[in-house]
């Protein structure tokens, strides 16, 4: 089937398998790898990204469930604030300065949960922080500092915010698909 | 991945659902209990019919003295409501307890009580609370009570080309509840979970999941409990599940422990 979804602010259109897992999608279809798939049974967390401005696991989810829906994943949380320079979101920066990650493969789902958090709840906890990771598993140990990122990125509020990607967008500036040859995605005014 | 194709269709009405599901096919809402069982093969049905973007299936409101959730209601929204807090605080409090943030996002009331995971978490809920479950078929609408719902491992009373429109649960003043759950610490499944409701009159209904292969009222513990005795055995009677987390015992341990633990909460 087809499907058209508003991803990090662009609209992508690709024809796509039923069974089509939304995490596969935005992997295969769209080349967005920084969205991991971990346990493949919802319990990790590695595969969360925003839906509708939510977070959700993206490998219980068929790409045609989130049809005509928006899509944000860590690809799309920094901003672009001049032609060549990117701003990374004050949770990207937070795990930098606190050392939030040490493989690296838990943590577009940790930014993705935490963000949906921050969202919800700008200045949690710390028992709320762990209480709100509780569907991330991170295998290096590093929940300490995870928790230490989050709390970092709580109390910087001067970097500037994220653009609302979850706003829809004019499709037709912004049309995508994969080439049916190649693959490859490319944009079709 | 799902290793194998089946075709999707969406519906929006729930007349359209029904008229799908008659074709044959199962009804996907949230998809957080179908899809994993289905990247198992547990389940391989060759349709699936979106049920997760009817109107007629979302909100929450009072009608008299029931509190009424429509069947597409995710965990978070029912978790979230400030009427359903008010009014049957047993299920914000049970529908808090449900996997994790993001699964709560998406999974629905409807879709985990037809998936009927003995290991889920709105089985002793509903159970608990005298729950009503409203469903549509192609023969029209049909209440089931809760205590008919579950009929064994992974089974319902729903026909096949049913769906879970509404549950209604009766809300009565000045009545206590609880759930007090041991997680499965990956899955966040139930090992057990026990849930309370304890009448302005001290009369008490005592459900469980997670213990038994079909989510249940221990009738023998509310009929001792009810006329002022200590609670007994839990799940007399019952087939109690074993398996590489918890064996029968500890589970049935595990059980008692819960209810004194629920029985205090709601002293």
């Amino acid at each position: 089937m087809q499907v058209e979804i508003n991803v990090n602010g662009k609209a992508r259109k690709a024809e796509v398998e039923d069974r089509t897992l939304l995490v596969y999608f935005l992997r295969d279809t769209l080349q967005l790898t920084g969205t991991h798939v971990g346990c493949d049974t919802s319990s990790c967390g590695a595969c969360t990204v925003h839906l509708d401005g939510g977070a959700v696991k993206s490998c219980t989810l068929l790409a045609a469930q989130a049809d005509g829906c928006s899509v944000t994943t860590i690809e799309g949380l920094a901003i672009q604030d001049t032609p060549t320079t990117m701003q990374l979101h004050p949770l990207q920066e937070g795990f930098k300065e606190c050392h939030g990650l040490q493989c690296g493969y838990c943590t577009p789902g940790m930014i993705m949960t935490a963000a949906d958090l921050l969202k919800r709840n700008p200045t949690p906890s710390e028992e709320e922080i762990r209480f709100a990771l509780e569907g991330n598993i991170c295998r290096c140990t590093g929940y300490h500092n995870i928790v230490k990122s989050i709390q970092w990125a709580a109390t910087h509020t001067t970097k500037p915010e994220p653009n609302q990607q979850e706003e829809p967008i004019d499709a037709d500036k912004h049309l995508f698909t994969n080439d049916v040859t190649t693959g490859e995605v490319v944009e079709t005014h | 991945m799902i290793t194998y194709p089946f075709d999707y269709k969406r519906a929006s009405s729930i007349a359209e659902a029904v008229s799908m599901l008659a074709g044959g096919g199962k009804a996907l809402s949230g998809g957080h209990s179908l899809i994993p069982s289905m990247k198992l093969r547990l389940n391989m049905p060759d349709t699936l019919v979106d049920v997760g973007r009817i109107p007629e299936l979302k909100g929450i409101s009072m009608d008299g003295d029931e509190l009424v959730i429509g069947g597409g209601s995710t965990h978070a929204e029912i978790a979230d409501s400030q009427l359903v807090k008010e009014k049957l605080s047993l299920f914000a409090e049970g529908a808090a307890h449900i996997g994790d943030p993001a699964v709560r996002n998406r999974g629905t009331i409807g879709g985990s009580l037809a998936h009927a995971d003995p290991s889920a978490d709105w089985p002793a809920l509903v159970l608990a609370a005298n729950a009503t479950i409203v469903v549509t078929g192609s023969n029209g609408e049909r209440s089931i009570p809760a205590t008919d719902f579950f009929t064994g491992l992974f089974s319902t009373a729903l026909h096949e080309d049913e769906l879970i429109t509404q549950v209604r649960v009766p809300v009565s003043a000045g009545s206590k509840s609880t759930y007090q759950k041991f997680a499965q610490p990956a899955s966040r499944y139930a090992l057990v979970g026990c849930a309370i409701v304890k009448q302005a009159d001290g009369q008490v209904s005592v459900a469980f999941s997670g213990v038994s292969d079909t989510p249940f009222r221990d009738t023998d513990v509310e009929g001792n409990l009810n006329s002022g005795q200590e609670p007994g055995p839990v799940g007399r009677g019952q087939s109690i599940m074993s398996d590489n987390f918890a064996s029968e015992k500890y589970r049935v341990h595990l059980a008692s422990v819960y209810l004194q633990r629920a029985l205090e909460a709601v002293a």
